[in-house]
């Protein structure tokens, strides 16, 4: 967990310094193997996103047609929890977006994306998080991760995707 | 935003009814599609204006699976004036039945008067005469007036040339697709994007019943899909309502006053009345099941939703005031987005079963049920305006592109509605005014 973190700090701080290069008076002299990062700027936000995305785990996955919360999706949803109750991401408010596989009629899907969506944050709630911090969204089966039309992606896009909402983003 | 040029209809001949000896029976599936000539239209100052509205009507009559057209290059006689008796024999000869002899007439002030005679070339006589004045540039809605006379004449039944689709744009990958509305003529022609740089997706749109109005779905990244209403004339697009959660799946009522909508509270989906003008929601069931895509009878006394409160997901009917909700199909598979054909007859819907997607109908009482079409994905039917073709999107193998098709209630007559782009969720107006 802290390694990410450290890891990611490094690379960010070795780009800064890319950048540094470039703003050297000789201007004749152009690098071009890098793109310009203009203001690297690693938030708190950044890090946790991170932190959700990479170890904490933002996606849970749900049967064909089917709503409640396997095994395996609840131990995800605990570290939700615990994340979310951190006093470092106490700011912080959360959507989760629920996806429904290609199998089915557009709006059943979206029927369904909302249900899901609103199981996970019960569950969460469930364990101490406060409701007025998640909100929750359908996509339906508009929004696959996976393209594909196989039984493998269509495992993929049954899920529910919690993501940090930025506060300076969260006009709702 | 798209301007409606009324259309100046003259009788410039008295119409006669039909003989009973040239009709089509459209209720029959596999009926060999009745002969018809049709030659350019005569025209002294326009020839190529005459020729442009004759193949206008030959696409319209061939598509509908009805009629025929025979190809110019057998015809005998040449027609130079409608007003003249046809040589009937001449026709006899190729094998059409009926003959369809019209002129263009240029009124000098910028509209032209379309003159149409309909013969019957085995009983040697006219069937009917029907005369148009139009803007000159609004000539294509005139020639789709013409092929609903023919289909009118020889079937019995209003046509459903002159009506106009809107369905859903898509481009981009499948992981990330940008969904406008797109309005086109019938015939695909005159596509235009009604929703360009919006910020959400378009889905599931919808005609109101004097078709100046659409209702879609916009579905958004960071806060619940709503239901929206657009304007055609003005172009104007606005949120209907203001609740927490998502609205999703509407339809207008037949009298146009109200939206029926779903609405997803908790996890839960039910079917309401959305009022367009004051914003609230009038709820109709309160099942925890799912409850989607109402769509009432043209009467107006009726409702059909999907639901999944047995166990699949199956359709249901209610009074419109929500009392007496019962199941109305009872097959394997689920079954999804019923809509009521505007003669009232019949629900379609898309049927799911074993990996297939099916378009079907049943009747209300849940008698009859017949499936259509089949593919890896078809769903979202739509009537034509005289409930007699079904518009629907489909995908014919996984991964594929996502295509408008038609066919005949008689499950005849699968074809392809041709797109700049590839198109799902199509919607047909009612027939034009």
């Amino acid at each position: 967990m802290k390694l990410t973190k450290l890891g990611t700090l490094g690379a960010v701080a070795s780009m800064a310094l890319l950048a540094a290069c470039s703003t050297t008076p000789e201007e004749d002299i152009v690098v071009v193997e890098e793109p310009v990062i203009e203001e690297p700027v690693v938030s708190g936000i950044e890090v946790a996103k991170m932190e959700l995305e990479q170890n904490v785990g933002n996606r849970v996955f749900y049967g064909y047609d089917q709503y409640n919360l396997t095994a395996d999706a609840q131990a995800v949803l605990r570290r939700q929890a615990a994340f979310m109750m951190m006093p470092e991401n106490m700011d912080y408010n959360f959507r989760i977006a629920g996806n429904a596989d290609e199998r089915g009629t557009r709006e059943y899907n979206l029927a369904l994306g909302e249900r899901r969506a609103e199981a996970a944050k019960s569950f969460l709630v469930g364990l101490g998080v406060s409701p007025a911090r998640i909100s929750v969204v359908s996509y339906g089966k508009e929004r696959p991760i996976d393209p594909r039309s196989t039984p493998e992606a269509w495992a993929k896009n049954r899920n529910g995707t919690t993501t940090i909402i930025d506060p300076e983003m969260d006009m709702f | 935003m798209l301007r409606q040029i009324a259309l100046a209809m003259t009788l410039a001949f008295a119409p006669v009814m039909a003989s009973a000896q040239v009709e089509i029976d459209v209720t029959r599936g596999r009926t060999d599609p009745m002969p018809i000539a049709i030659p350019d239209y005569v025209s002294e100052t326009d020839a190529d204006l005459g020729g442009e509205i004759s193949g206008v009507i030959e696409t319209d009559l061939r598509n509908s699976g009805l009629l025929a057209p025979i190809g110019e290059e057998a015809f005998i006689e040449n027609i130079t004036n409608i007003n003249v008796t046809p040589r009937f024999a001449d026709w006899r000869v190729i094998g059409a039945r009926v003959l369809l002899a019209g002129e263009v007439v240029d009124l000098g002030d910028g509209r032209v008067q379309i003159n149409t005679r309909l013969w019957d070339v085995v009983g040697n006589q006219q069937v009917a005469s029907v005369a148009y004045k139009t803007p000159r540039e609004n000539w294509r809605r005139a020639a789709h007036k013409v092929s609903d006379f023919v289909y009118t004449q020889l079937t019995g039944e209003a046509g459903y040339f002159d009506s106009r689709l809107v369905y859903v744009g898509e481009t981009g990958p499948k992981t990330d697709r940008k969904k406008q509305l797109v309005i086109m003529d019938q015939d695909g022609y005159n596509p235009q994007t009604l929703t360009q740089g919006l910020p959400y997706n378009v889905l599931t749109p919808r005609f109101s019943p004097n078709e100046q109005e659409i209702t879609y779905l916009a579905l958004f990244e960071d806060r619940p899909a709503k239901v929206y209403l657009f304007n055609i004339e003005t172009g104007v697009q606005r949120e209907v309502g203001d609740f927490p959660g998502m609205t999703f799946a509407p339809r207008f009522t037949p009298d146009g006053d109200r939206l029926l909508v779903s609405f997803a509270r908790n996890g839960n989906s039910d079917v309401a009345y959305l009022d367009p003008i004051s914003g609230r929601l009038q709820r109709l069931t309160s099942n925890p099941a799912i409850d989607v895509s109402p769509s009432m009878s043209p009467r107006g006394d009726k409702i059909a939703f999907a639901s999944d409160r047995g166990g699949s997901q199956q359709v249901y009917v209610m009074n419109a005031d929500g009392s007496d909700q019962r199941r109305i199909t009872f097959g394997q598979g689920t079954y999804g987005t019923p809509v009521w054909s505007p003669r009232g007859d019949l629900i379609a819907f898309t049927r799911q079963h074993k990996g297939k997607f099916y378009i079907g109908v049943v009747a209300p009482d849940g008698s009859g049920e017949r499936l259509l079409t089949e593919s890896y994905l078809v769903e979202g039917p739509t009537w034509s305006p005289n409930g007699r073709v079904l518009a629907f999107h489909r995908e014919e193998y996984p991964g594929g592109p996502v295509r408008l098709f038609a066919i005949d209630l008689t499950g005849q007559n699968l074809r392809r509605i041709q797109t700049p782009t590839e198109a799902s969720d199509p919607a047909w107006s009612p027939r034009l005014n």
